[in-house]
Formats: C-alpha cells, sequence, structure tokens
C-alpha cells in the first residue's frame, strides 16, 4: 500500500489548487477523482462532434488573481476573456441592456428611468464598498470569534480596522446587505420594474430562495465582487470553455509533481484514534496518508465519506441541517447557427452578454413558487449565453454553443426522483421558454445536454445540486461556514481537512477555499508557505 | 455623424430609441461647425458629448481667451429645470447658500451637501424668473434631486439636451456681443441674466464663466445653436475671435482658482469610500454655507464641523520653477507629508507654475511654506525636484475687467 504526505480527493478547481500549493511545497500529493475527466464543476467535455461545452460552470470572475498569477496559470494555458454586457428581455418585446460602454449602458436605463439611470450610481458606489471590503478577506481563513489565540484576535482586530476604512456607515450597509431580500434592497434605489427585474436575478443565482427571502442581497453581492483584469464586476469566459481552468491548474499540478488518478471514486476516509491514515477507494485500493483534503461538498465528505461512529453526534447535526438545496439546472446546447432574439433584432453587442428572460421581480417570486410545490418553475429564469460569439475554439465557425443556466429546478419533483421522462419535460419547458423568446431557436438545435440537480449530483457530486456547495447565507458564512468552529479548513478529526466550496469565503470558481486550505495544512505542518497572500489593495 | 434625431427639437439625444448604442458619444448641436474648425481632429467625450480637447492649439486658445475672446461649448454641462411654487423653498433646502438672496434675473455660485454635510456637487443657479430656476453642474443628480423634492410643491426636469450654451470668454467679449446688435449688454453686471430677442431666437446671455475672466455664457435652443454659433463668429471677425477646446479651459480655471469635480472632490452619493469626501470648509467654501437661513441638507453636521474644525484646506499654491505639479505629493519644509495636489498648470499670465492642493489641517495657513515633489522629463531623463511652494491668497490672476461694468472695449 503507497502512502503518500497528502491525498486530495476531488480534482474539481479546488482540490486541483489545494494539490498545487501542497506540491509546490514539497509534499508528495495523490489527487483522487472519481470521474474519467476532471474539473468537477469547472469542465469542458465534448459531448457532440466538434462541439466544446463549458458543461456546469460557464463563466469567470471570481478566480483569485493571485491564485492565477502564483500558480502561473497563463504559462499552462489559461486565459480569461472578457464579454460584454447583459440585456433582460421582457415578454412584451423591450429590454434592458447594459453595455460594455458606461454611458450607453446609462443612457440605456434613462431610456426606461431617467432617475433610475442616476440612482445606479449610489447602487454601484454601496455595492462596490461592500465588495472592497469583503475581497480582503478571501485569501485570508476567517477568525474564530471566540478564540483568543493571538492569531484570531489579529484577523478580528484587522476586520475591524478594514471596515473603518471605508467609513463608520459601512457596518449598517452591511447588516442590511447582508440580511435583506434582493427585492427589498433594490427598491432602496430603483423605480422600474425592468430594472429591478434585470438585477435581481444575480440575487437568487444557485440558492433556493426567492427575490423575496431574507438573505438574497448578499447573493448579489456575491456575484459583483469578482474582476476582470481589475473590473469589478466584470465577468469573461475561459477561452475553451471553462475546462480550461481545471486543464491549467492540473499541469500545474503535475508539473509540480504532484499525482493524479482519474476513475477512483473515494469509498471511505480511513479514521484511527482520532486520526485519518488514509482513504479506501470504491474499487477496493487503499492509500495511506497522514493528510487527507477533501474538496467534496460537506455533507458529501461527512455523511458518504466517512463512518459516523469517527465524528461527534452534535457535528453530524450540523452536517446534516447544512443548506445545501439544489435550486438550479444546466441545459448545454450545441447550435446550428446563431438563434434571432426578436427583442434584440440585430444587436450585435447585447446577443454577446448574458440574456434573461423575465419583466418584474414579482415574476422571479412566481418561479420560485414553483419550486416550493416541488416542481422546476413552469416560467423558469434563465441565464443564457453564447460563449462562440466571444471565444472561436469551441465551436465551428457559424455554429454556436448555447449554455443556458435554469432556475429554479428541484433536487427531487414532488418528493420522488427525478426520470429521464422528467428530465425531457424538463428540457421541453426551458427550449419553449427560450422559443418565446428567439422563434425558430428550437429547430437550430443539434444535441443538447441536459442537467437537473440529478444530474448535477451524481456526475460532478454537487450535494442535491447546489452549484455553491451550500447556500450563501449569513448563517453559513465567514466563521459560520460551513458550521460553527470549523471555519478554518480543519475537519474533526487529525489530519483531515476541507478545501471545498462549502468552506469560506464559498462558491464560484474563486480557488480561495483551495488556496486557504493549503495554507492551513502547511502551516500545521510546519512547511514553508507557498500560498500567495492576498494583495490587500481594494 | 449619426446624429439621433429628437422627438422635440434638434440636437436633443433621444433616449427612447433603443438604437442610441450605435452611436456611443453624440455630436453637440454646435457640430457642423465646430468640426471643420477642429483641425487636430482630437475629440474627447464630455458626458454624452464629443468636445474638442482643442482646435488648433490649446496655448493659442488659452490666450485667444485672456487676449480677444474664446468660444467654449458647454452644453454637455448637466442642466436641470427646476419649476413650480416650492422652487426657492426646494432649492434653500438643496443648497447651502441662502437662495432667496439670488433674485430673478441673477446667478449664484453654490454647493450642495448630502445629509452629512459632505459635497454632492457644485454649481450654478440661475433665477431665470420667479418660481423658475436652471441648476447647473458637472456630475448627474436627479436621483438625488426628486429624493429632495419631497414634500415640496416642485417639477425637476433633466434639460441637459434642451439647452445649447457657448461661453463667450476675454477681454473683447463684450464688444463682440455688441457688434451683434445686443442692446445695452454692457449694463450686465457679474451675475446678471438677460433675454434678448437675436432673430426671434429666445437667447438668453449670463455674465458668467469658469475663466476668471470678463466674460459671458449663451444659452439657446438647440435647433437655433448654428445660428448662434454663425452670429458670434461674424461678429467677433474683426475682435479676435476663436474657437477653445478642453485644454485650455483647464489652464483657465486653474488660474482663476475654481475648483472641478473628480478633481477637487468628488459626488459624495457615488464615493466608495467615505472618508475620501469632503465638506464644504474643506473646499474653501465656508463662505457658502449660511447657517441663518432655513434647514438645509448638511446644516447639523457642518455646524458640528464648524465648532469641530475640519480635516483638510484646499490652497492655492504658488510654486517655484516652471515646471507644472501635475499629481504631486505636498510635503511640509520639514519634509514630512502635508498632501497632494489636485490640479496644477504653469500659469502663462502670472507666469508661475501654480497649483490647487489639499493639505492635511492645519496646514495651508496663507504664506505657510511646503515642498512639492515634482517629476518631470528630458529628452527622456526622468528628474526628480523638490520645489518650495507658498500659500497665496486670492486668484492667480485676477484683471479688473472681470467685474468692470460697463466693460471695456478690449
Amino acid at each position: 500500500m503507497q502512502k503518500y504526505d497528502a491525498i486530495v480527493i476531488g480534482a474539481g478547481h479546488n482540490g486541483l489548487t489545494n494539490g498545487a500549493f501542497l506540491a509546490k511545497a514539497g509534499l508528495n500529493v495523490l489527487l483522487l477523482e472519481k470521474n474519467d475527466y476532471i474539473g468537477g464543476a469547472s469542465t469542458s467535455r465534448e459531448l457532440h462532434k466538434n462541439w466544446i461545452y463549458s458543461n456546469a460552470s460557464y463563466v469567470s470572475s471570481l478566480l483569485r488573481p493571485e491564485v492565477y498569477r502564483s500558480m502561473n496559470l497563463a504559462k499552462y494555458g489559461l486565459q480569461v476573456v472578457p464579454y460584454g454586457g447583459n440585456a433582460t428581455l421582457s415578454r412584451d418585446g423591450d429590454y434592458i441592456g447594459s453595455y460594455v460602454d458606461p454611458d450607453a449602458s446609462r443612457r440605456e436605463m434613462a431610456r426606461l428611468s431617467p432617475r433610475d439611470a442616476d440612482a445606479k450610481l449610489r447602487f454601484d458606489r454601496d455595492i462596490m464598498r461592500q465588495s472592497r471590503f469583503i475581497r480582503k478577506f478571501l485569501l485570508r481563513t476567517a477568525p474564530d470569534p471566540t478564540s483568543f489565540r493571538p492569531r484570531d484576535l489579529v484577523e478580528m482586530f484587522t476586520m475591524g480596522k478594514e471596515m473603518l476604512k471605508m467609513g463608520e456607515d459601512v457596518i449598517y450597509d452591511m447588516m442590511r446587505l447582508y440580511t435583506m431580500s434582493i427585492s427589498d434592497y433594490l427598491d432602496e434605489y430603483f423605480e422600474h420594474p425592468l430594472i429591478k427585474a434585470s438585477k435581481a436575478g444575480s440575487g437568487i443565482i444557485g440558492s433556493a430562495m426567492g427575490v423575496m427571502s431574507p438573505g438574497t442581497a448578499y447573493v448579489l453581492l456575491h456575484h459583483a465582487m469578482g474582476d476582470v483584469d481589475g473590473n469589478m464586476g466584470a465577468w469573461g469566459f475561459a477561452r475553451g470553455g471553462t475546462g480550461a481552468i481545471a486543464s491549467a491548474m492540473a499541469d500545474c499540478f503535475l508539473d509540480h509533481g504532484g499525482t493524479l488518478r482519474k476513475e477512483a471514486g473515494v469509498e471511505q476516509i480511513l479514521v484511527r484514534n482520532g486520526k485519518v491514515t488514509g482513504v479506501a477507494l470504491q474499487n477496493g485500493d487503499e492509500y495511506q496518508a497522514d493528510i487527507v483534503v477533501s474538496d467534496m461538498t460537506l455533507p458529501r465528505t461527512f455523511l458518504e465519506c466517512m463512518d459516523e461512529k469517527d465524528l461527534d453526534p452534535e457535528f453530524i447535526r450540523k452536517v446534516r441541517n447544512f443548506k445545501i438545496r439544489g435550486s438550479s439546472g444546466k441545459v448545454n446546447i450545441a447550435l446550428d447557427g446563431l438563434p434571432e432574439f426578436t427583442a434584440l433584432e440585430d444587436n450585435p453587442e447585447l446577443i454577446k452578454g448574458d440574456l434573461h428572460v423575465v419583466d418584474s421581480v414579482e415574476r422571479l417570486e412566481r418561479a420560485y413558487d414553483d419550486w416550493k410545490n416541488g416542481t422546476w418553475s413552469k416560467d423558469p429564469y434563465l441565464d443564457i449565453l453564447i460563449p462562440t460569439l466571444t471565444d472561436p475554439t469551441m465551436a465551428p465557425p457559424g455554429k454556436h454553443f448555447m449554455s443556458v443556466f435554469v432556475q429554479y429546478v428541484p433536487p427531487k419533483v414532488n418528493g420522488k426522483d427525478w426520470t429521464s421522462d422528467l428530465r425531457d419535460q424538463f428540457a421541453e419547458t426551458v427550449f419553449n421558454q427560450i422559443e418565446a423568446y428567439a422563434p425558430g431557436f428550437r429547430d437550430l438545435i443539434l444535441h443538447a445536454e441536459v442537467r437537473t440537480p440529478f444530474e448535477l449530483e451524481n456526475d460532478i457530486g454537487l450535494t442535491e445540486g447546489n452549484i455553491f456547495h451550500g447556500e450563501l447565507t449569513i448563517d453559513q458564512l465567514l466563521f459560520n461556514r460551513p458550521i460553527p468552529g470549523y471555519a478554518q479548513y480543519r475537519g474533526p478529526a487529525k489530519g483531515l481537512y476541507m478545501c471545498g466550496s462549502s468552506n469560506h469565503p464559498g462558491g464560484g470558481i474563486m480557488a480561495a477555499p483551495g488556496a486557504n486550505a493549503a495554507r492551513e495544512i502547511l502551516r500545521d505542518i510546519r512547511k514553508p508557505n507557498t500560498v500567495p497572500e492576498g494583495w490587500m489593495d481594494d | 455623424m449619426n446624429r439621433i434625431s429628437g422627438n422635440k427639437t434638434v440636437g436633443v439625444i433621444d433616449y427612447s430609441s433603443k438604437d442610441h448604442y450605435r452611436t456611443k458619444v453624440f455630436p453637440s448641436p454646435f457640430y457642423s461647425r465646430q468640426e471643420p474648425l477642429n483641425h487636430l481632429k482630437e475629440w474627447g467625450r464630455w458626458a454624452d458629448y464629443l468636445s474638442p480637447r482643442a482646435y488648433t492649439s490649446a496655448d493659442m486658445e488659452y490666450f485667444a481667451c485672456r487676449n480677444a475672446c474664446a468660444v467654449f461649448d458647454l452644453t454637455p454641462m448637466t442642466k436641470y429645470r427646476i419649476s413650480g411654487a416650492d422652487a426657492l423653498a426646494y432649492l434653500n433646502r438643496l443648497v447651502t447658500r441662502d437662495v432667496e438672496k439670488i433674485k430673478p434675473g441673477r446667478v449664484g455660485y453654490t454647493v450642495w451637501c448630502a445629509d452629512d454635510g459632505r459635497v454632492v456637487d457644485d454649481g450654478t443657479i440661475f433665477h431665470l424668473r420667479e418660481n423658475r430656476y436652471r441648476l447647473c453642474s458637472q456630475e448627474r443628480h436627479l436621483d438625488w434631486l426628486l429624493t429632495n423634492a419631497m414634500g415640496f410643491d416642485v417639477a425637476v426636469e433633466d434639460e441637459t439636451h434642451e439647452v445649447a450654451a457657448l461661453a463667450l470668454q476675454g477681454p473683447t467679449s463684450c464688444a463682440v456681443l455688441k457688434k451683434m446688435g445686443l442692446g445695452d449688454i454692457e449694463s450686465m453686471k457679474p451675475f446678471d441674466i438677460r433675454f434678448f430677442d437675436l432673430e426671434n431666437t429666445g437667447l438668453m446671455i449670463s455674465r458668467t464663466g469658469f475663466t476668471g475672466d470678463l466674460g459671458y455664457e449663451l444659452w439657446i435652443e438647440p435647433q437655433y445653436a448654428e445660428l448662434l454659433w454663425d452670429r458670434l463668429f461674424e461678429a467677433g471677425r474683426l475682435y479676435g475671435i476663436q474657437p477653445m477646446g478642453d485644454e485650455a479651459l483647464a489652464m483657465l480655471r486653474v488660474e482663476a482658482g475654481f475648483i472641478q469635480a473628480n478633481h477637487e472632490f468628488l459626488n459624495a452619493n457615488a464615493t466608495v469610500r467615505s472618508s475620501h469626501t469632503r465638506s464644504p470648509f474643506e473646499l474653501g467654501l465656508g463662505w457658502l454655507v449660511h447657517f441663518d437661513k432655513p434647514n438645509f441638507n448638511g446644516r447639523k453636521a457642518l455646524l458640528e464641523e464648524k465648532q469641530r474644525g475640519h480635516r483638510y484646506n484646499l490652497v492655492k499654491l504658488d510654486i517655484n520653477g516652471n515646471k507644472p505639479a501635475t499629481d504631486s505629493y505636498v510635503f511640509t519644509t520639514g519634509k514630512k507629508f502635508a498632501g497632494t495636489v489636485t490640479s496644477a498648470t504653469w500659469s502663462p499670465s502670472a507666469k508661475a507654475s501654480i497649483a490647487l492642493a489639499t493639505l492635511k489641517a492645519p496646514h495651508g495657513r496663507p504664506g505657510e511654506e511646503f515642498l512639492v515633489e515634482i517629476y518631470y522629463q528630458k529628452e527622456l531623463k526622468w528628474s526628480r525636484v523638490m520645489a518650495r511652494a507658498r500659500v497665496v491668497e486670492g486668484v492667480f490672476f485676477d484683471p479688473p475687467r472681470r467685474r468692470q461694468t460697463p466693460p471695456a472695449d478690449f
């Protein structure tokens, strides 16, 4: 039986990041991936000949530039290209667009409401204020507020200091932003229903909450705090599909001497006398290590890959109650040509960005009602992108790949498991929704990959299909993420660590949990730190 | 040039058209006249409009303004129409100065603050007639102005694109307007407003400007913009009239000691770091804060600040040598950090390197001396000088003709 210095479970982007920084520190690292492809949610696969999909995650903004640079991802072929703008299409044929040019964007808002166009300055200020604050803590371990260890006290003090730098009133704003619904929050700024609807979507993406649920305002911040080359709030495509991020990371990992094993699903994390000793694979193989790092979701790590007898009951209860509800699906479509969205006619700019179909905050809330009733939304919220309008590498010239993120989709339908028949009906709902805004769209479909929460869980291990490895609500953020007392990447057994998005600072392709966990591991085993400090320059 | 036709008058940018995105920056109503004169073909962007950076040479345009007269297109400036029975009461609550003192037919410079006494913007209030005002500013504030309108019988409308405007500035400017046949123009005092028939165009003229010189601003409906430009240049032909771009104006306004949004201060409603905003006292505008008028935005905070003292002083620096102190740090003579330069230029009229600077209080007393760190290049070789500088009172260039009524012909 082979012994490694560390075993990382899951070749998602955080597992790859974690493994790379451990390997950089000279550790002999084994990275185990259950699938025959790597990347987890950051994967690009060719499921239809000559078409590369971004099968799950499809855009990039949150990836920490410090990690990007430190892992030399550019050298390993990664390029993130910003895309322009977005548009929200309403049923009556109107739309609200957001252009790369700020003046054009302002005029577009003024077209619907001159007042809202100016109120956007205030909105941007308040979102930027919170973003600039929180960004400083993405590459830092959350302090334990109950601890009197000097390190936690220093971190608490740093947080207080940074907060005051933004001005005392940022504290009021913060309490409000983290607890309000996106609907109430937007009412503080805007009056036009379509303008509000266009911004509300960011508050619910990936969350089993409605636009009127408290806590959704923060989800908007989570989508706004990233950047592409310093342009805050901008999003981009990884050239070649989102899988390009994982493959660049894997090359970095391998370059530093790491060992990657695919089709190596873990059956159990082995623990003896409160210490991890290694892992047992589903195929019966066993590997030894004093350090085992899980990139899996919190429930998957502890409820599926550990013996509950090795864990404390209170801990197990908290893991069981961790909110990780599935709420979204993903449909990837190979298109024979470019669909024509009636509202956008020949607008060559807006069609390159995110397209949403919704007119009002109320319509979004109704979509959530379906989820509560145990079924997918019959009038779903869609985030549609056509990356091939920007990226020439993903489909033959003139052909297109369309990525459709669908909200809301429940993990079970009326309490029962998804079936292929139900999945087909769900796909019909999505196709019809797009067809309503882009007549003729259906005729262009060559192939489609339809992923409900069932596929997201069973293919790539997202528990219940939750894209963030756990809801991004204040009760599960910062020193409470994933659960109180375990926010510093250390599990309940010695040598057991967690590096996935269930941990601070949460989901999205950020690579921060993976990097932060590596820093903590190297600290525990007294190895030189290979993980970059945050630039703290916001 | 693609101009989106307006639904009311020529030159109005029509926000109701979805096609606006095809034109990211719009020609001003004067574009047909500016374009052939813009020999450099250097256009900047000012809000929605193309704005010439310089037509032929910024220096020559500067001297046209100080020596004869120069014409600057200020159409892009934000303009709000404020009307209604409570217009005066509304403005008095919005801004820090006592608007009651701005009588019909007069203009007043003012500043306005957020609740916390931090400056939102500065600008001018035109009292056009009873219950009817125009508020001009650099930034846009419709949301803030409408929020302030709660409880008042007042209408606030953006009229930026409904009014074309030219500044005619310089010693021969009055003579040019006389030549245009605008009767009795010479009796206008600084900050006066008058209306003229001018071929039934309804021309409005104010004796105002951003150059610190004798000068006027001419306001007209966009459909008559070209007519106004033509009449002005015909009349000015023998008086040295020249068009002037942004670069010359930037020199002129620093000589005149005028502050500008996004240089000396930021809109408090749009500033991410709230400590980076400024109060009127910190901008040297305490004289515009009238505590003896009815309640106004920021009053409580400003009263506290007046007692407690403020954090910064905005000063004018006269700097040794001939290098402009652009973006420089300012140190005490003991080489301790004291502040930063916010605007700087070589002053061709004062023959001095001059600057506006924000210094940490209590620094900034008149006559106080500092060292200004200036980086400059000679044929690709960079050098640094710690130039001595002195805080001066009054403006760097202040010709008597600025206030003289009636003005001389040159």
